[in-house]
């Protein structure tokens, strides 16, 4: 989201002015017509009746929506209770990337301020260290995490050889394997905005109040703080959000019992048993929540701008 | 007199930014290690051997790996292609085309991929290609993985174009160049270690796709990841750890090189 072009530009001039409908044109069209539409398509289908095969009847209901929140009774005539069956995935989902969130940032944040105070030479290295990882194939690394967590894996042996433990702990299928997952797959994305907030800050500021006799934990609290604060909140939206809608985690490291919205969708979608309205409203509703978060986030940011110009 | 609190040194720190680098490396590794493994089973270490390297060439499932490979680097090449081509020229139109009206919509059609969660894309492309009577498949794969590739191509190009001055240009223009001929031979040139990093990102990004792949692909199609998924599902087996290391191997010395264009760039 830390597009280049919202940031000021050095070198941003009109040179091409003329052409830049046409320039734009290729991905306007790619763009509209392989994620705006398809976005849209989405909200329509979910309104739709559902075809048991997997796939929609064209016409009008509520039913997706309906089947999400609310319960009728096994043949649709009780009188309508909460269904909460599904508000708890969402409610777990929530938990877990939260759980994830904090993760990222107990251990994120004091590595993140430990690269910005390294001589500025060698900081890209520090910075490339932490994001290399990051591209590697998630899959991969969720399977890395998954053989490493198992009850035989290389963790419990190392835990029974150094006498820690007496018999392997079970971490796999539990909802700490998702959490710690979840923060294995995002953790860079906590690093980088923490990092680069720290970086821009000036530490004659922390001087001068220790000069002026402030305290270590008041110069933090009152100076540092305020002014990382914005990089904080990037880099916990940039976990939080990827972590609500996952998919691979919770599916590989936790199992049946653990079931995200991520799995709930898939599973609408795969074979005879899905229900594509449901599916399609379930992501509504995910889309919605994410796309609350980052209106929010940016109003912050706007303000946080505003204030500090 | 206490001595003076150093605020850019504060002590436990680097133990865990010791602790942050062994958690993101370690299973890396670990799985790396286990490739090596001369064992039929993933838990006993019998001694280093290349075998199951060889089982993924020549063993019962090669071919089910080699035809995913192969779909999964054409993918890779032809939407990195693409990818890159489309957004060297969106970033020419938004870094040098001014200010205008639909400038601010555009950075937002181009994020939007990062923002939309990549379930929601993925519900979102089947529902139109099955919306449209489109059959899934390769080519369908190929349509989604161009379109998700943008802006991973985009943001290395557009800083890289922002941080070149427009004066050369301007010095063409002045000397009769067309604005054709100051965008191929001045602007082209001088993006190149943009354009490789933005090339390399949306390569690696659609080799690594899962998500999305998995929702449009079809049955009988398959790409690296949704084989190895695939195979994973029945449990870990040494022959997907022997394939998880070489693609971690590429995927790291892409990003390596990746890394160091930009960085030998930077100094001259």
């Amino acid at each position: 989201m830390a597009g280049g072009a919202a940031s000021g530009g050095s070198a941003r001039t009109d040179t091409y002015r003329e052409a830049r409908h046409w320039l734009l044109l290729p991905s306007w069209v790619v763009l509209i017509f392989l994620i705006l539409i398809p976005v849209l398509m989405m909200l329509v289908y979910s309104f739709l009746t559902k075809e048991f095969r997997g796939g929609v009847i064209w016409e009008f209901s509520l039913d997706a929506y309906d089947q999400f929140f609310f319960n009728r009774g096994l043949f649709g005539d009780e009188p309508p209770s909460i269904e909460w069956t599904y508000i708890a995935i969402f409610w777990r989902s929530i938990w877990q990337a939260g759980a994830a969130t904090i993760l990222s940032l107990i251990i994120g944040f004091p590595t993140a301020y430990f690269i910005a105070t390294r001589p500025e030479r060698i900081r890209p290295m520090w910075v490339f260290l932490i994001t290399v990882p990051y591209w590697v194939n998630l899959l991969i690394r969720t399977v890395s995490m998954k053989f490493v967590l198992r009850d035989q894996g290389p963790l419990n042996d190392f835990l029974i050889w150094s006498g820690l433990i007496d018999t392997p702990l079970h971490i796999v299928n539990t909802n700490f394997a998702v959490q710690l997952g979840l923060f294995y797959s995002y953790l860079p994305f906590m690093v980088l905005p923490i990092y680069a907030s720290v970086e821009r800050y000036n530490f004659a500021l922390s001087e001068a109040a220790s000069d002026l006799y402030a305290g270590k934990w008041v110069t933090l609290r009152r100076i540092l703080l305020p002014a990382v604060k914005p990089g904080v909140i990037a880099g916990c939206i940039l976990v939080f959000v990827p972590s609500l809608g996952s998919f691979l985690a919770p599916d590989l490291l936790g199992g049946a019992k653990n079931f995200m919205i991520g799995s709930l969708i898939e599973e609408q979608f795969k074979g005879n048993a899905g229900n594509w309205p449901f599916g399609a409203a379930a992501s509504m509703i995910l889309l919605s929540m994410v796309l609350i978060i980052l209106i929010l986030f940016a109003r912050q940011q706007a303000k946080a701008e505003k204030g500090g110009a | 007199m206490g001595r003076r609190f150093d605020i850019k040194h504060v002590p436990g720190f680097l133990p865990v930014t010791i602790l942050c680098l062994v958690v993101l490396y370690a299973p890396l590794l670990v799985v790396t290690i286990y490739s090596l493994n001369d064992s039929n089973s993933i838990t006993n270490w019998e001694g280093v051997s290349l075998r199951w390297y060889a089982d993924v060439f020549t063993g019962p499932e090669a071919e089910k790996f080699k035809l995913a490979a192969w779909n999964s680097f054409t993918i890779a090449i032809i939407a990195a292609t693409s990818a890159t081509t489309i957004a060297t020229l969106a970033a020419t139109a938004m870094v040098r085309g001014g200010r205008f009206r639909l400038r601010t919509v555009s950075f937002g059609l181009i994020s939007m991929p990062l923002m939309v969660p990549e379930i929601v894309t993925a519900v979102a492309t089947l529902i139109f290609f099955n919306s449209i009577g489109f059959t899934r498949g390769y080519t369908t794969i190929l349509l989604a993985h161009i379109a998700f590739c943008i802006p991973f191509a985009y943001m290395p190009i557009a800083a890289r174009m922002q941080g070149i001055e427009d004066s050369y240009e301007q010095a063409a223009l002045d000397l009769y160049a067309t604005k054709r001929q100051a965008f191929t031979r001045i602007l082209l040139p001088m993006m190149v270690p943009g354009i490789i990093s933005g090339y390399l990102l949306a390569f690696i990004i659609s080799l690594d796709d899962f998500i999305i792949t998995n929702f449009v692909k079809g049955a009988g199609v398959e790409t690296l990841p949704t084989a190895i998924f695939g195979s994973v599902k029945q449990g870990i087996k040494p022959n997907i750890m022997a394939i998880s290391t070489m693609l971690l191997a590429l995927s790291i010395l892409m990003v390596t090189i990746s890394y160091f264009v930009s960085k030998s760039d930077k100094k001259t």
